[in-house]
């Protein structure tokens, strides 16, 4: 192959590129800018998880960084892939794996339930507020996360514990005579899940609920509805969007959540991101970690998936 | 009853509203309503008769939707009394009351089918399946919505999802069905197809309907009787072509039409008419139907543009009749509107058909002429 041939190659490849339909379609601006979003995906979401997804295949070794090479050249020229499916196999059959699994999962469906029906009844107690009064109300919704994450969770661990408010006040009114241990439960984990993410089921409930037509219901009332079954006829599945939208928010977010079992949930709960936290940091264990991260990952997308397809049937 | 009749051998008899001392089917008692003090409805009086189609006519603020919202008991009245059919309802509420009520957002539930909207009021009753089926059907027959049970209403055109809010609120056969600026939303030219069809529905139906409007030609086509309201009092009541010919006050012979005043002072009080002197328009003019107006009585005599001719020569008799000079016209396709200036600087609006082409016509601008109209289209008015 001389320069010659070698540029006019060149010059045929770029004669087929300029004739694709995507290279056609790039001159159009609507579309050039909605490739933006997509390359920050491919940059900022993808290319990290197929990383994590390569190293996830590979073995600890005592080196930097702390995992073998997946793929490797030899000297003669081959391609050596070695994928180590041990992590996965340990994820799957471990029960302490399983275990935490399961916690979070469990955990992540109170938390949603339980917000689902006290966001629901916030959402519409603001709504049926005095249309002056709802900006102030949503303000106070939204005040908590103009502290830290921390600092919230914090404040609910002075509440619960043995010397806090909570027990303070049960043993001055003579309820019980020794502190109630409150912390280091299941049931606290959830209860901090359900303070802290009740916001991200209140305000998309909300939205839905202020664009609801005023004379909708007053026309259901009119057709002979009383205003609980109007309620149930119409303002619930008016707002189903709402519901759906908070559902995915909170069941995500509390599904992959560390900082709150943690801390209120003390040595006994296990859950996925304390696991993960486990792995990563105590037992520089990276492929492990990178194992979890994908099976939790799919688990994590599986809800939204659900709701995806209920949506569609609906 | 009314509905199984031929609506054309019905045209010559005598409805309920025509005959003196009739029971009316609903009965507005003194309704007075204020909010945060204040008043938007002042004791207002309305008999409505069954199987009419009587119009709320106002401009907006004028209370009639609060009037209407009372009615279909969404607020409560300060005081008075609502009666239907017999019935005191004044503090039956909303979801008990035998009235519905078109919005005119529609107010269509977004999320249930044609169907579904329309079986929506039904499915309260407690009905077995297959009669709120044949109900459904007979209604979206009546209302010409076949074929489209299973849309949505997003998949609607304007004119079938104010068919599909008139099937819902028809569908329960209420006694009285209230419907808030129906034809607001639609087109102008679907408006007029659409007026009558509700006419025509409202005949072969048989119920009562109250219709709130701001649109005067609206009322005038559809309604059997109108009330114009203003301020949140009623002005006038009376069928359409009554309160067109025979205003009561200026604001009503105003609001239902174009009008030229005349200011004048009652000059002679005859038996069957009366001679007022205008200076505003430097003329005599001769009026009948002019009530108990004694002699010197300040009043005003109005006469509709459309009733007012023009010619190019001086009338015969001595009276109802003024020189001026055409400064304006605007040619309406149908009609032409001229405005001619008086002597005695007043300028007055004469409507003609134009039965001529534009060019063949007998008033050009700045042509003198005469106009003149007949002593009984002069309508006097004291207010």
């Amino acid at each position: 192959m001389n320069a010659k041939q070698i540029s006019y190659g060149i010059l045929l490849i770029w004669k087929a590129v300029k004739r694709t339909s995507l290279f056609k379609s790039l001159k159009d601006p609507q579309f050039f800018f909605g490739l933006l979003p997509l390359l920050w995906l491919i940059v900022f979401f993808l290319a990290p998880i197929l990383v994590i997804i390569v190293i996830s295949f590979a073995s600890t070794s005592f080196s930097i960084p702390p995992f073998s090479e997946v793929f490797k050249w030899s000297i003669d020229n081959i391609l050596e892939i070695t994928l180590n499916t041990q992590n996965y196999i340990s994820v799957v059959k471990d029960s302490y794996y399983i275990h935490a699994f399961f916690n979070s999962i469990v955990l992540s469906i109170i938390t949603t339930a339980v917000c689902s029906v006290l966001g629901f009844a916030m959402a519409y107690g603001i709504f049926c507020a005095r249309k002056e009064r709802r900006a102030n109300l949503l303000v106070l919704v939204t005040l908590s996360f103009w502290t830290s994450f921390l600092i919230r969770v914090y404040a609910w661990i002075n509440m619960l514990s043995a010397h806090g408010m909570i027990n303070r006040f049960l043993m001055k009114i003579g309820l019980t005579s020794e502190p109630i241990q409150f912390t280091g439960n299941y049931y606290a984990v959830c209860l901090g899940l359900i303070f802290c993410y009740l916001p991200f089921m209140i305000l998309p409930i909300y939205a839905v609920l202020e664009k609801i037509d005023r004379s909708c219901v007053e026309s259901s009332w009119d057709l002979g509805c009383k205003v609980t079954r109007t309620f149930w006829r119409l303002t619930v599945p008016l707002s189903k969007d709402g519901l759906k939208n908070g559902c995915i928010l909170v069941s995500t977010a509390s599904l992959a959540e560390f900082v709150v079992p943690e801390l209120v949930g003390g040595a006994s709960t296990i859950t996925f991101g304390r696991v993960l936290w486990t792995e990563f940091f105590n037992n520089l264990d990276w492929p492990m970690t990178c194992a979890i991260s994908i099976v939790m990952m799919s688990m994590v997308m599986f809800p939204s998936f659900l709701f995806g397809m209920i949506r569609k049937r609906i | 009853m009314y509905g199984s009749e031929d609506p054309l051998l019905s045209v010559n008899r005598r409805e309920d509203w025509q005959i003196l001392g009739a029971e009316p089917f609903v009965s507005i008692k003194n309704i007075s309503k204020s909010f945060n003090g204040v008043p938007l409805i002042r004791d207002v009086s309305i008999s409505v008769f069954k199987n009419e189609l009587f119009s709320l006519l106002g401009c907006s603020g004028c209370g009639k939707t609060t009037l209407l919202r009372i009615l279909a008991g969404f607020d409560k009245p300060s005081s008075g009394k609502i009666i239907i059919d017999g019935i005191d309802v004044t503090d039956v509420p909303v979801f008990k009351r035998p009235v519905n009520m078109m919005f005119q957002s529609y107010a269509l539930f977004p999320h249930l089918t044609v169907y579904d909207n329309i079986a929506f009021g039904l499915k309260q009753d407690k009905l077995s399946k297959t009669s709120i089926a044949d109900k459904i059907g007979e209604i979206i027959k009546l209302t010409n919505l076949t074929g489209l049970e299973k849309r949505m209403p997003d998949q609607l055109s304007g004119g079938q999802k104010q068919r599909v809010a008139l099937a819902r609120s028809l569908v329960k056969r209420p006694k009285l069905l209230l419907l808030d600026e129906p034809m607001a939303a639609l087109d102008k030219s679907l408006r007029e197809q659409t007026q009558f069809e509700l006419v025509n529905i409202q005949e072969r139906i048989g119920i009562t309907f109250i219709l709130v409007t701001h649109d005067q030609e609206e009322a005038m086509t559809m309604s059997s009787r109108m009330a114009i309201m203003e301020e949140g009092k009623i002005k006038q009541i009376g069928a359409p072509h009554d309160v067109y010919e025979f205003p009561n006050s200026k604001f009503v012979a105003e609001f239902v039409g174009r009008v030229n005043f005349f200011d004048g002072i009652v000059l002679e009080h005859q038996l069957d008419q009366i001679l007022i002197e205008s200076n505003e328009i430097g003329c005599f003019c001769n009026a009948t139907h002019a009530g108990a107006v004694p002699v010197g009585t300040r009043v005003t005599c109005a006469v509709r543009p459309e009733k007012i001719m023009i010619s190019t020569l001086r009338p015969a008799y001595p009276r109802n009749w003024v020189k001026g000079v055409i400064k304006e016209i605007a040619y309406l396709g149908h009609i032409s509107t001229y405005h001619v200036l008086l002597n005695s600087g007043k300028v007055v609006v004469v409507t003609l058909p134009n039965l001529l082409r534009l060019d063949d016509r007998n008033f050009q601008w700045e042509d003198e002429v005469y106009l003149f109209w007949r002593s009984e289209n002069s309508m006097v008015l004291t207010v």
